[in-house]
């Protein structure tokens, strides 16, 4: 028999369940005195370079009932097109932006608001420029393992259109379930686990 | 042209057939909740392997102690006290340091300090129910909690939780997010548990049983259990010898 590779599996998912507030927006819940802040809240600060905008999402079941206990993050580049992390290679990001958000559904309406501003471009492992996008993962009870996917910006219609993650989708009109419109400073991206809009979601 | 490119390393893509499928009719609540179309892949780039990064700074000191963070000074939760530890690391198996590992549960009772949760067991006013911790630089996490109780769910008309923590864990690339749970070793109602059984692998679930460790337990204060968390891994870190840059 040939050698062992000797790697080991990933850690299988689970639901985050219902009351995933308690560990990841407990001030959002009303238990307060055990973290001073729930963290990815404040995305931006004054001195953060970029426009404002904000965005908001809400995610939908097969029936078309909004989910009230969803768990929305959200990971983006600064202005420049930089990502605030240690594995960013191209430069320092902005240090006024940490790029990362996490809302939990508002419980009355479904929404999750994130203040945050319009990420720069940022290169496809070939050199094409990607369109501006921001990462999400959605966590929630009944989802078994956090959904991944991307929210493109409907005033950005010229690099939407060459997109290198876009273009390669083989059913083209899929494509605007990942496109936010635009109302002011506002983009409002609605997403669907299931029916004819079912949102594009990734296994990357 | 090539080096002007940047340098992404990739993460192993994830094994859907070792995860839960996303639509699991035992577990009731993803049936209207589960996408039906495949996920589309395309190769990981800076979008997906950059991610937040959380420095030891921003803990606070009792943020890894359940039994005390949420009490009145001088008292503590009720329950049996347990420490939980253990490693996160990738599927190369190298720790991964500096990584947020969040956790939250129910108390001793198996009720949660949360609005929606209406189970008539009562609730510890000593006990939120939620801590953290950052990994050091071999990988190592620890709190102190006491051990939650089983608890009732509406799916069927008697399922029941096994006692369970609940587990977030960031690495450094944005696609390794992962939530999942910890159950304890020996428990039986783990394995009637309708999510537990979403995972359709059984090497899968025994690696979400936390193992009793008697030798590293605390004599007349806490037992220990052991919980090491893998994340998805990359082929960044099979040469030493390449640049630093993850
Ligand atoms: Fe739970």
């Amino acid at each position: 028999m040939a050698q062992e590779l000797n790697r080991l599996k990933e850690s299988p998912s689970q639901t985050a369940g219902p009351y995933v507030h308690i560990g990841l927006t407990p001030n959002f819940l009303g238990i307060e005195g055990v973290f001073p802040v729930d963290l990815g809240r404040e995305m931006v600060n004054d001195e953060t370079i970029g426009e404002r905008i904000d965005v908001v999402v809400r995610v939908f079941d097969g029936t078309g009932t909004v989910l009230k206990d969803v768990l929305v993050e959200i990971w983006q580049a600064d202005a420049k097109g930089l990502y605030n992390s240690p594995n960013e290679p191209r430069g320092k990001a902005d240090p006024n932006f940490t790029g990362w958000g996490r809302m939990a559904s508002d419980m009355e309406n479904g929404e999750c608001v994130f203040r945050t501003i319009k990420p720069g471009q940022v290169p496809f492992n070939d050199g094409r420029m990607q369109a501006p996008h921001i990462s999400l993962w959605i966590v929630a009870r009944g989802i078994n393992l956090g959904l991944q996917t991307r929210m493109y910006f409907a005033d950005e219609d010229a690099a939407n259109r060459v997109d290198p993650v876009l273009t390669r989708l083989e059913h083209q009109n899929r494509v605007p379930t990942l496109i936010a419109p635009r109302e002011g400073n506002t983009y409002k991206f609605d997403i669907h686990l299931q029916g004819e809009k079912e949102t594009v979601f990734f296994d990357i | 042209m090539k080096n002007s490119l940047p340098e992404v390393h990739g993460f192993f893509q994830r094994d859907r057939s070792w995860h839960p499928p996303a639509f699991a009719p035992g577990y009731r609540s993803t049936v209207v909740r589960s996408p039906q179309r495949a996920p589309i892949s395309f190769p990981n780039t800076l979008s997906e392997v950059t991610g937040p990064v959380f420095g030891h700074a921003l803990l606070g000191e009792l943020d890894n102690d359940l039994t005390i963070n949420y009490a009145k000074a001088g008292e503590s939760a009720i329950g049996p006290r347990i420490v939980v530890y253990g490693r996160v690391l990738d599927e190369n198996g190298r720790p991964v340091p500096n990584s947020l590992v969040e956790f939250w549960q129910a108390n001793a009772g198996g009720r949660y300090r949360h609005k929606k949760d209406t189970y008539l067991a009562p609730l510890d006013p000593n006990f939120g129910g939620c801590g953290r911790a950052v990994t050091d630089a071999e990988g190592r996490y620890w709190f102190r909690t006491v051990q939650p109780g089983a608890y009732p769910w509406p799916n069927g008309v008697n399922d029941w939780r096994p006692a369970h923590i609940h587990f977030s864990v960031f690495g450094p690339g944005f696609v390794q997010r992962l939530i999942t749970q910890m159950y304890f070793e020996g428990d039986p109602m783990i394995w009637k548990c309708p999510i537990v059984r979403t995972i359709p692998d059984e090497r899968a679930i025994e690696r979400l049983i936390a193992k009793l460790d008697m030798e590293a337990t605390q004599p007349f204060d806490s037992r220990l259990y052991k919980f090491d968390i893998v994340l998805r891994g990359s082929n960044s870190t099979l040469f030493e010898n390449r640049k630093e840059g993850n």
